[in-house]
């Protein structure tokens, strides 16, 4: 399963992308396994306004992950 | 069309082709954002996008401008990449059979992309770089259009 890191995010982890082999069963285990290996990603993850979208579908609180290839973490959007 | 690019946007040639060949479409409205130099502080803006879906976002915003505004077309390109001051980052066009709905449309699908489009912005000035947040009066623009 790919993550992605949007915005502010990456430059607070120090990446934009990983591979985890074993995937998290659900949304809230994955910031979980992100927090822990980096406090200050899970902390960054938790900010106002920090979305994710599993397989490029927006989700709201929780999701399972089960068979997801791919979850991006979303900072507050600004186009134009 | 929603495209992305990190090409200077040539906002005449795009305004020519989206006028081309309309026999019912009585209004085009067009909106292009600018890169603001902020006295100095801002010397390259660096645009982000989640390719696939920012488009797709994009897509839909579209869909409900076109629903609701009866348009005949809409084109959104977007410049992705580094942007310098006085560049173009966004070219917005409408098309509809009259004026109104057209720069409605128009209005309403800037809003939304302001802060609502997955795109990450940063500017990099002489003292360094921040990231660019939505501000309360781009959340509220955006909600002018909803329900």
């Amino acid at each position: 399963m790919r993550v992605l890191l949007f915005g502010r995010l990456a430059d607070v982890a120090g990446w934009r992308e990983r591979v985890l082999d074993v995937p998290p069963v659900a949304l809230s285990a994955l910031r979980a396994e992100l927090a822990r290996e980096d406090s200050a990603l899970g902390e960054a993850l938790a900010g106002p306004g920090v979305q994710a979208a599993v397989d490029q579908v927006l989700v709201r609180g929780e999701a399972i992950l089960d068979g997801a290839s791919e979850v991006a973490f979303l900072p507050p959007m600004s186009g134009g | 069309m929603i495209r992305l690019q990190t090409e200077i946007l040539d906002v005449g040639a795009l305004t020519a082709g989206f006028c081309a060949d309309r026999s019912e479409t009585g209004a085009v409205a067009t909106f292009i954002g600018l890169a603001r130099a902020e006295g100095g502080a801002t010397r390259v803006l660096e645009l982000e996008a989640y390719s696939g879906f920012t488009e797709r976002q994009i897509a839909l915003m579209v869909e409900e401008a076109i629903a609701r505004f009866g348009l005949h077309d809409v084109a959104v390109v977007h410049r992705v990449g580094a942007v310098a001051p006085g560049e173009a980052v966004v070219f917005v066009a409408t098309a509809a059979p009259h004026r109104r709905e057209a720069l409605q449309a128009c209005d309403q699908l800037m809003d939304y992309l302001k802060s609502r489009a997955p795109f990450w912005k940063k500017e990099h000035g002489p003292d360094g770089a921040r990231w660019i947040e939505p501000t309360g009066k781009d959340l509220a623009d955006a909600e002018r259009w909803d329900g």
